[in-house]
């Protein structure tokens, strides 16, 4: 494994409790976590085990009811809407569903567009934006011109993903979180999605925060992993430690799950 | 957007409901053009206004073609019709009743047996039969001293009028000369004119109200004004629904709080017992149309604000929303871009039922004497408060109040089916 980069996140104590009073639900209890530079991590762990949770924390989509975050070494703060714009130059996201993440009723060059702009890139000549865009859609293998004037409905779930991948090449961001990027497509689009998001990490030294449930696929990209259950978590450590030789009672039961080729599926360990 | 606009339209309840509310406000638009008399100008001049539908033409016009011989004589006779239009029931009772009493051995001592026993079984609905007994029977002189003199004279009165609506012989229209009455020209009993050859004449399709004025004609217009207030009073509803309910739909928290409270609290308090009470407390004077409409408007958006609201918490955690966060949009383009174009189809549902509702609200209001108090226009409201006032129920005079009942159901049920319509193509669960 490669030489751990500096700690561009970091998270201290992070909480989330849902609701008030009789119906608190903790989602997230006291994790800490901290991610490196060129890093890809993996928080794995079952439906409702907090992985979204934590991934909109970091994102800054909801409020975080304990603990502190780090970026860059600093407490973050996002309390107004230009710091908040400013962490998102730096943070990004792709999510789970490619349907239902593009706004329908816009063309898929508004959305690439957005990205130019956020980046202050708004005062370029269009055909310098048409260039960008243009080398975007090539990183992830589409074609812009097929593309432009279309609306997002009109692409199949392989491709919209794809498009989400060209819009984070635009953005460039630091730390990107893929949040089940794949779990909505083809076994065939999934190996390529993969490889564009290892792409995107080698040649934007991007930090990639990959959530997923699928053990197999965890092991296949990360350099760490982190695995969650019931708002904690269980285990973390490389690869390899986590995978390979599993500590945990449920990451083992994790691993047994995972369906193989060549063996009997065993199921008695299913809950 | 074509294509939505294809699917509504293709939609047929929704296509009626558009059809039948296109037919109304072009009927009222277009009306004017070929109407006789404006909409607030007293025609009729008579004892309560009120005149029956109907084609009414000039007599003195009727008359002059007579004399100028442009009439044409029909070889038929007239008695009959005129008997059937012009005698009323009373007098058709009275004629029966007294041949009951009076046509009897007792009184007339030489009637035919037989004729005596055919008069007790007459009835009113044979009026041939009884008029043929009345000419031959009918005498004065018969009915005892000790009836009122007062009856005794409108026997005659019926009389008179029987004689002559039997009789065949020509009317005398006279004028006055130096020698007393001279005689102008005769008016032959089976003399007709045809209606398109007399100069005045003017046809009221729905009669005349109160103050005479021409229903239909008055109808017209009270649609249209009804439509403005309904219109006025939606996009003030929902204009006010959509923003609050958008506002405390997305940004939630304390807002969501202070806005849910004030929602819940006009939710309870009646709109309508709050409309009376305000405009009550606006002087008379002073409630004029768009008042009226503000009014309305102002007390009717807690519905929608309520919908809107949880349509939108069920859109704020979306993806696609997200995405719009994280690509640093602002909280006011995030609602209009990636909020409002979803909620838009609900939106223009809650807009369609506001008008219908804003049109119900004021017809309510001025029945009850507390809309617009302006006499510059009419409103379909004020037309049937007026009906109410004058005792058209009472008197029979159907047409000054049931076309405007017929128009309000018309136009709520057309933009209802509008609604249900839309909400067939924009709700796929309804989608047959």
């Amino acid at each position: 494994m490669a030489e751990l980069g500096k700690s561009v996140l970091r998270g201290e104590d992070v909480t989330k409790i849902f609701g008030m009073g009789k119906v608190r639900t903790t989602a997230v209890n006291k994790v800490n976590f901290d991610f490196h530079e060129r890093e890809v991590i993996s928080i794995v762990g079952e439906s409702g085990s907090g992985k979204t949770t934590i991934a909109k924390m970091i994102l800054g989509l909801i409020g975080i009811t304990e603990g502190t975050i780090y970026f860059n070494g600093e407490p973050r703060d996002i309390s107004t809407g230009k710091k908040r714009k400013e962490y998102w130059k730096n943070i990004q996201a792709i999510f789970q569903d490619p349907f239902a993440t593009f706004n329908q009723f816009f063309k898929i060059d508004a959305v690439l567009l957005d990205c130019i702009n956020l980046r202050g890139g708004k005062n370029l000549p269009y055909e310098e934006k048409y260039k960008m865009m243009e080398e975007a859609c090539s990183f992830v293998n589409l074609k812009f011109a097929e593309l432009t004037n279309k609306y997002p409905f009109e692409l199949s779930g392989g491709q919209m993903q794809r498009l989400m991948i060209a819009r984070i090449f635009l953005l460039k961001p630091k730390i990107l979180i893929a949040d089940e990027p794949t779990s909505m497509v083809d076994a065939c689009s999934r190996a390529t999605i993969l490889d564009y998001l290892l792409k995107l990490r080698d040649e934007e030294n991007m930090t990639i925060i990959f959530i997923t449930h699928d053990i197999g696929l965890a092991y296949y990209v990360s350099d760490s992993v982190y695995i969650m259950e019931h708002g904690v978590f269980v285990e973390q450590g490389s690869a390899e430690e986590c995978i390979i030789h599993p500590k945990a009672a449920y990451t083992k039961r994790l691993i047994s799950d995972v369906p193989k080729l060549n063996e009997e599926w065993d199921l008695s360990t299913v809950g | 957007m074509k294509q939505t606009l294809k699917n509504v339209f293709s939609s047929p309840k929704f296509l009626i409901g558009f059809i039948l509310f296109m037919v109304l406000l072009i009927t009222s638009l277009a009306w004017p053009l070929f109407a006789d008399f404006g909409p607030l100008q007293n025609v009729v001049q008579k004892n309560g206004g009120f005149a029956a539908p109907g084609t009414y033409v000039n007599v003195a016009d009727a008359v002059e073609l007579v004399k100028d011989n442009s009439s044409v004589k029909f070889d038929v006779d007239t008695s009959a019709n005129r008997l059937a239009h012009r005698l009323d029931a009373d007098s058709r009772q009275m004629m029966v009743d007294w041949l009951h009493t009076y046509a009897t051995a007792e009184y007339i001592p030489d009637i035919n047996a037989d004729d005596a026993a055919k008069i007790q079984e007459l009835t009113i609905d044979d009026m041939y039969a009884v008029c043929a007994d009345w000419e031959k029977y009918y005498d004065f002189s018969v009915m005892p001293k000790t009836i009122k003199k007062a009856e005794r004279n409108k026997y005659n009165q019926i009389d008179k009028k029987v004689q002559t609506m039997l009789s065949n012989e020509a009317l005398i229209l006279a004028s006055k000369g130096e020698n007393g009455l001279q005689e102008d020209c005769k008016v032959p009993m089976n003399a007709f004119v045809n209606t398109k050859d007399v100069a005045s004449r003017y046809t009221l399709i729905l009669g005349s109200d109160n103050f005479g004025r021409d229903v239909f004609t008055e109808l017209t217009s009270s649609i249209l004004v009804s439509m403005r207030i309904g219109l006025i009073a939606g996009c003030i509803a929902t204009l006010i629904g959509m923003t609050l309910g958008l506002l405390a739909g997305f940004i939630g928290g304390v807002l969501d709080n202070i806005i849910t409270f004030f929602t819940n609290l006009f939710t309870v308090i009646p709109s309508f017992v709050l409309l009376i009470l305000i405009a009550n407390a606006v002087g008379g004077s002073h409630r004029g149309v768009t008042l009226i409409a503000l009014l309305i408007g102002f007390t009717g958006w807690t519905w929608t604000a309520r919908s809107v609201r949880s349509q939108v918490l069920s859109l704020r955690n979306r993806d696609h929303v997200n995405m719009s966060k994280i690509s640093g949009h602002s909280t006011v383009k995030i609602i209009i871009q990636d909020i409002l174009p979803f909620v838009a189809s609900y939106v223009v549902m809650a807009f369609i039922l506001q008008i219908s509702s804003g049109i119900l609200a004021e017809a309510q209001l001025s029945m009850l004497g507390l809309g617009p108090a302006t006499t510059e226009v009419s409103t379909l409201g004020l037309m049937m408060h007026w009906a109410l006032s004058f005792n058209a129920h009472t008197q029979g005079m159907w047409w000054a109040f049931l076309p405007v009942i017929f128009s309000i159901a018309l136009i709520t049920f057309s933009l209802n089916l509008m609604n249900t319509g839309l909400d067939q193509v924009f709700n796929p669960q309804l989608r047959d």
